[in-house]
């Protein structure tokens, strides 16, 4: 095979898992079509000041994407949220991993965690605006709170169901803990991360809008909390629409690609004609 | 380097407390195969592993007069994230020192002597056969150009048409890179087939119980006379008494 017949093919398997995941669009599309028309039915029911339409809420988004002011305050909410995660998968992933590879670590871990999923999330909120203020980092630190259990049990779980059998053959080929750590351990736990990231990704967004809303630290939250107080259902629903569809801008165009990448071989297992 | 491959010195290992093997003592010449074979349960693998570096012993030496080691193992060990071609080079990413290119040359010639098709390289393991999983296996092995090689019951799982073209695999390779091989089994005609000497280990696992000589060379001996020779030792020896003693309910 020559080089132009490998670059070639590849491109072609590239551009075919593309097509392949726009494809898939189709039936989300779909899906959302039918929301749109049970929301329709709602609105017609019980009137455009306790549900507004489907068409007036987008109306009220595009008006809000026109303001460069609503662009800023959407982009506070979205900074907070992710550095929220992302101090959430450093700190899940490390501890979770260290717990998997150490049993007493786990030990110890395990009734903290029952103990810190016992207390209710809006607690956290409390303590949170107590230590901070209304400030980046109450937010912050509720995402924290809020995000990282999920990661630590998936990096734990990854760790703990890892093939021990690929673990002694990389050791009979001479493989130092480093390699090993790093070539298999690093892999097998991604792919219990990844489903995890996703939905601490979701949590993280959900729990910013919702600090920022009872602490009123502005945001997304903060212009909910305004809307409320003005009785404009239109705008706090054309301000939840920013927040979903910044979410899913997030998961569709990093989260499914990334993971997609990783998990072809997943794709090659199944049998032909049941792809997705 | 001295003439032993491989000496193992008072070798003994326990699992949580309960003895696995004790007091093994076993030479094994450059160049040569020797199956190792015993009982299910008597510690074999244990041996193997031990040898091989992948277990630590409890108690006793291991003394290595090889270069460089490989291994094949009961189940493929394949990483299943990883095409064909980069499980095979996977050793020598472990290894280091070679680029990548270096790395591809030498899987690909490892997996031609594995007789493995280009087309089925660039396949996950999900995608390939039992058998075809267990070439890139040994291709994996002999991609490391190893002088010695362990092969922890490699064709238990296999048919039994499909485990004679393994063995001639084995032996013709083993031939061109004249690399010494310890060979657990269980399966007294494959050992006659492929070593140049057959160990029997101690049912109980307590040392090797005796050794015997194989004529001939493998790849050039009378499948007849083999037949003859695994017969005579299971009917007539008194070596191979227990070979066939298997209490599942106790080797868990």
């Amino acid at each position: 095979m020559t080089l132009a017949m490998t670059v070639a093919a590849a491109l072609t398997d590239r551009a075919g898992r593309v097509g392949l995941f726009l494809w898939s669009g189709w039936a989300g599309v779909a899906g959302l079509a039918l929301f749109a028309a049970l929301w329709q039915a709602g609105h017609e029911a019980y009137g455009a000041f306790i549900l507004p339409s489907p068409l007036a809420t987008l109306q009220a988004a595009a008006d809000l994407a026109q303001e460069a002011e609503s662009w800023r305050i959407a982009a506070q909410t979205a900074l907070r949220a992710v550095e929220g995660f992302a101090l959430a998968a450093l700190v899940g992933t490390a501890c979770g991993m260290a717990a998997g590879y150490s049993p007493a670590a786990m030990r110890l871990a395990r009734p903290i965690l029952t103990v810190l999923l016992g207390v209710p999330p809006i607690a956290w909120i409390v303590f949170a605006m107590i230590w901070f203020g209304s400030t980046d980092g109450m937010v912050i630190m509720v995402v924290l709170v809020a995000a990282t259990p999920v990661i630590f049990v998936a990096a734990a779980e990854g760790v703990m169901t890892r093939d021990r059998g690929l673990d002694d053959m990389a050791r009979a080929f001479g493989g130092g803990a480093w390699a090993r750590f790093s070539s298999l351990g690093l892999r097998q736990v991604a792919a219990f991360l990844f489903p995890a990231f996703t939905v601490a990704l979701g949590a993280a967004f959900k729990v910013a809008v919702m600090a920022e809303l009872l602490a009123n630290t502005g945001g997304i939250g903060g212009e909910l909390a305004m809307a409320r107080s003005n009785l404009d259902v239109a705008r706090a629903m054309a301000w939840v629409l920013v927040a979903v569809a910044g979410l899913i801008a997030v998961e569709y165009g990093l989260v499914h690609p990334v993971r997609a990448e990783f998990e072809r071989w997943r794709d090659a297992a199944r049998p032909w004609g049941v792809k997705r | 380097m001295s003439e032993e491959a491989l000496a193992l010195h008072g070798i003994g290992h326990s699992y949580f407390g309960r003895m696995a093997v004790e007091g093994v003592d076993m030479a094994l010449r450059a160049g040569e195969t020797t199956a190792l074979v015993g009982p299910s349960g008597c510690g074999k693998s244990t041996l193997a592993h031990i040898a091989a570096g992948v277990v630590e012993p409890s108690r006793g030496r291991v003394v290595r007069g090889y270069r460089r080691h490989a291994m094949v193992f009961q189940e493929p060990r394949l990483l299943p994230w990883a095409k064909a071609a980069d499980n095979i080079a996977y050793p020598l990413r472990l290894a280091g020192g070679l680029s990548s290119s270096a790395r591809r040359a030498r899987a690909m010639e490892a997996a031609a002597r594995a007789e493995l098709e280009p087309a089925d390289l660039a396949k996950y393991p999900a995608e390939l056969s039992g058998g075809m999983r267990q070439r890139v296996a040994i291709a994996r092995a002999l991609a490391v150009e190893p002088d010695f090689v362990y092969f922890d019951e490699p064709f238990t799982a296999l048919d039994a048409a499909l485990k004679r073209r393994m063995q001639d695999l084995v032996i013709a390779a083993g031939r061109a890179a004249h690399f010494g091989a310890l060979f657990i089994t269980h399966d007294l005609m494959e050992a006659a087939r492929l070593a140049h000497r057959v160990a029997v280990m101690d049912a109980r696992g307590q040392g090797i119980a005796g050794e015997r000589p194989v004529p001939g060379s493998p790849g050039e001996r009378d499948d007849a006379d083999l037949f003859r020779l695994a017969h005579f030792w299971l009917k007539d020896d008194p070596l191979f008494r227990h070979i066939n003693d298997i209490d599942e309910r106790r080797t868990a």
